[in-house]
């Protein structure tokens, strides 16, 4: 009943401890099966092994350690706690990702308090938690330290609602932290309110392993960070968020040199003036040079430039290099990246342009991922890079597995080639920001392009499109992806054929979110077949009609149909605006905000 | 329509008439509101920069048409970015946007001099660039020419804090950026001594 991507126990009746117990030789083989189904890891094993027959199921529910749930309104708490019954682990999601982009209101849900209440009862023995997109407060982060006497693992990514105040308390409380990582996280922080939580920390010796708050809005007490990575000898992963200035930095890691990952900060000075005569620079590549086990960095969020050749000793180390929030140029980059001969995940601005790709293509045959941001993110802005750079890497990385390419202009050619030369890439996303752009040489649409992928990349299984696509390049898609299980798309298709042809054509579809493209009520309804093999549907601004949506909701009753209003819309009440729907074994959610309406 | 005309002079002033912001006409101070930065004024002012002579009709109704994409609504959630992403690039770039940093640029034998902002170019390729545009107008010789025998007949250099005349290129970006107080092209003649130019 967790959400899994195949949907394989989506079927099972909850059991829980009804009927009478089995017979003393039954109870004998599954405390055997027991033995052997605490080895199964995969979620997706034990999804099939828990339909077996009702023996198995209960072994499974006695020997699961780590509950993922994909969706938190599929499932309610007390379900899932009261399946399973020793989990030490739990990974838990909740906003559907377009909220990432403004696109859900604030207040609509995802709220972690009933999951935190149900399990501080069923799971004291919890260690580590994972969440994504959820909605928490101090309270919540209170009542998870005083809960959980052996909690270890805290990750909270996209997550909002909670303050520094609420670290405080998971900072003084679980005395057995190992790892506290905050990852584009939303802090409720007033001026005047925040708290100095990193003195919060024990003062004895810690057992910190990973330390990450590099979205941490205020700044934190440096001396007291100081004295905590200095009693953290087990310290291997340190972000730091742009209130550290470079020579805190040095001193910090002058304090950890077994650091393998570290966020940088601002690795530039607050006085943004030159080293007192290059000096700092070069001390400050010596200690990285101490710093043997490092193969990831990030941060660089104010970077000096001059500062940027302290890295050189560790770059033919780096696994991992994060410049996405570093303007750097071209002519900055080069003398970096042409040390980074290990690189496999690359995350860069678009500021260092092609020729800066080209400099990446020409080093880092190892790389598995690349992601290129836009500094000027808006529709109309000077495209720094294009489809040169995109050929480039398609050229020089052939083991590329993901790609996240924003750019103003791109070709056909250069998808294609890529397609071609990439035929690991099980990731591919390409955002060409100006909305219907066609390629910009021939002025045709992208379809030939992104059909060429889905054709020729056997092993994809995300995709994102963009720029003027008719209904042909969906055609493609539902032809050729069939392994496909995460599609966005935007300002794309032109009648309800093309989501037909989705809908109907891959079968691995997972999760889908659209906006802004011509596709109404028709084919919504073709894909009454597959909604309940999803994990959710979204599509805002479309052409979907109260009526279409409340047929799906009527004709699949597991399904929660919710359709979000943000404004009055008193000229029309049969349009949809936003329509978020998704499988779920708890039925309609009791905490919907106003502006929600379940069908 | 806004920036009809107003580039004729190509005067600062008529320029922040054409800006769009938020604020009643006459307010002096542009509202600090992420969402809406004055867009690609870092552009506008470069191209205001530029020698007068290269002013043409087709020009201005180039910067016009640049300047009508800015007036459409902004689409929410468009590029697909984070917003924490999103927010940190605008006071990236708002910190570099508030800050300029106008030099003099003199050249031996132009009648007069120019100003640049040396914030706006990223690199020492870009600035010669411009300055080559800059002045060509007068027709005094090429400033950087890619020879084989390395001979120039000019050489780009600048006033650094001390009060000594160095030659443009040698220290990092950054350093040059804060320790130049103004430039001077002078004559290659003139410029034996400061060693070749890269």
């Amino acid at each position: 009943m967790s959400e899994d991507e195949d949907g394989g126990g989506g079927s099972a009746k909850s059991r829980g401890g009804g009927g009478a117990p089995p017979p003393f030789s039954d109870q004998v083989l599954e405390i055997v099966l027991e033995n052997v189904l605490q080895f199964l890891s995969s979620r997706r094993d034990r999804n099939a092994a828990s339909l077996v027959c009702r023996s198995w199921y209960r072994a499974e529910a006695q020997t699961r350690r780590e509950l993922f749930i994909g969706n938190c309104y599929a499932v309610s708490p007390r379900r899932a706690t009261e399946r399973f019954r020793r989990i030490r682990a739990v990974v838990l999601k909740g906003k559907p990702r377009f909220a990432d982009f403004g696109l859900v209101p604030i207040n609509w849900g995802a709220h972690f308090h009933p999951w935190v209440s149900a399990m501080a009862a069923a799971y004291p023995w919890l260690e580590k938690l994972c969440l994504k997109r959820m909605s928490l407060t101090d309270g919540d982060l209170s009542l998870l330290a005083h809960s959980f006497p052996n909690f270890k693992e805290l990750s909270l990514i996209c997550c909002e609602g909670f303050s520094t105040a609420g670290l405080a308390v998971i900072a003084e409380k679980c005395r057995h932290l190992r790892v506290l990582d905050l990852i584009e996280d939303y802090l409720e922080d007033d001026e005047d309110e925040m708290v100095d939580w990193i003195s919060r920390f024990p003062e004895t010796t810690t057992c910190l392993e990973s330390l990450g708050f590099d979205c941490v809005g205020s700044a934190v007490n440096f001396e007291a960070l100081e004295a905590l990575v200095t009693r953290s000898p087990a310290l291997r992963r340190l972000r730091v968020n742009h209130h550290v200035s470079v020579d805190q930095l040095h001193r910090l890691m002058a304090r950890a040199p077994q650091l393998t990952h570290l966020g940088t900060g601002s690795f530039g000075s607050a006085a943004a003036a030159i080293p007192q005569g290059g000096n700092n620079v070069v001390d400050l590549m010596s200690t990285f040079a101490g710093s043997k086990s490092l193969v990831c960095l990030s941060g660089f969020r104010d970077v000096a430039p001059q500062y940027l050749p302290a890295i050189h000793p560790v770059c033919a180390n780096l696994t991992s290099l994060n410049f996405s929030y570093a303007e750097v140029s071209a002519e900055e980059l080069i003398p970096v990246i042409r040390h980074c001969h290990n690189l496999q995940i690359f995350w860069v601005l678009d500021t260092v342009r092609d020729e800066g790709l080209q400099a990446v293509a020409a080093t880092c045959k190892d790389l598995r991922e690349l992601r290129v941001f836009p500094l000027d993110p808006t529709e109309d802005s000077e495209g720094s890079v294009s489809d040169v750079g995109l050929i480039a890497i398609s050229e020089g990385c052939r083991k590329l597995r993901s790609i996240l390419y924003f750019c103003q202009q791109m070709t056909n050619m250069a998808v294609v080639t890529m397609s071609k030369n990439c035929q690991d890439l099980v990731v591919f996303r390409l955002c060409i920001m100006g909305r219907r752009r066609p390629d910009h040489v021939t002025g045709e649409p992208m379809d030939e392009g992104f059909g060429a992928i889905v054709m020729n990349c056997k092993k994809l299984r995300r995709l994102a499109v963009s720029g003027l696509l008719t209904d042909k390049a969906f055609a493609y898609i539902g032809k050729y992806g069939k392994l496909v299980r995460t599609l966005s798309v935007a300002f794309a298709g032109n009648t309800d054929l093309a989501l037909t042809y989705v809908l109907e054509g891959c079968t691995k579809l997972q999760k889908l979110e659209i906006r802004d493209s011509p596709f109404g009520d028709s084919a919504l309804l073709a894909g009454l077949h597959h909604y309940y093999n999803m994990r959710f549907l979204w599509m805002s601004s479309c052409k979907l009609s109260v009526r279409g949506c409340m047929e799906v909701a009527q004709r699949l009753p597991h399904l929660v149909v919710e359709v979000i209003r943000e404004r009055d819309e008193d000229d029309d009440h049969e349009a949809v605006e936003k329509l978020y729907m998704y499988r779920s074994l708890a039925g309609p959610r009791n905490d919907a905000p106003p502006f929600v309406e379940i069908l | 329509m806004e920036g009809g005309g107003s580039y004729e002079s190509g005067d600062l002033d008529n320029l922040k008439a054409t800006e769009l912001r938020l604020g009643l006409p006459g307010t002096d101070e542009p509202e600090k509101l992420p969402s809406m930065l004055p867009r690609s004024s870092k552009r506008a002012i470069l191209e205001a920069n530029e020698s007068q002579s290269k002013r043409n009709p087709s020009e201005i109704k180039s910067l016009e048409e640049d300047q009508k994409p800015a007036a459409k609504a902004q689409i929410v959630g468009w590029p697909p970015i984070r917003s924490y992403r999103k927010n940190s690039y605008q006071a990236m770039k708002m910190e570099a946007e508030t800050t300029g940093m106008y030099v003099k640029v003199s050249m031996d034998g132009a009648p007069y001099l120019r100003k640049i902002d040396l914030k706006v170019y990223e690199g020492y390729k870009e600035l010669r660039e411009a300055l080559e545009d800059m002045f060509k107008c007068f027709s005094l010789g090429e400033i950087s020419r890619m020879d084989e025998s390395n001979v120039h007949e000019y050489a780009i250099t600048y006033e650094d804090k001390d009060g000594d005349w160095m030659l443009v290129g040698d220290v990092p970006w950054e350093m040059f950026l804060s320790s130049c107080k103004r430039m001077r092209i002078m004559k290659g003649s003139e410029a034996k001594g400061l060693g070749s130019i890269p």
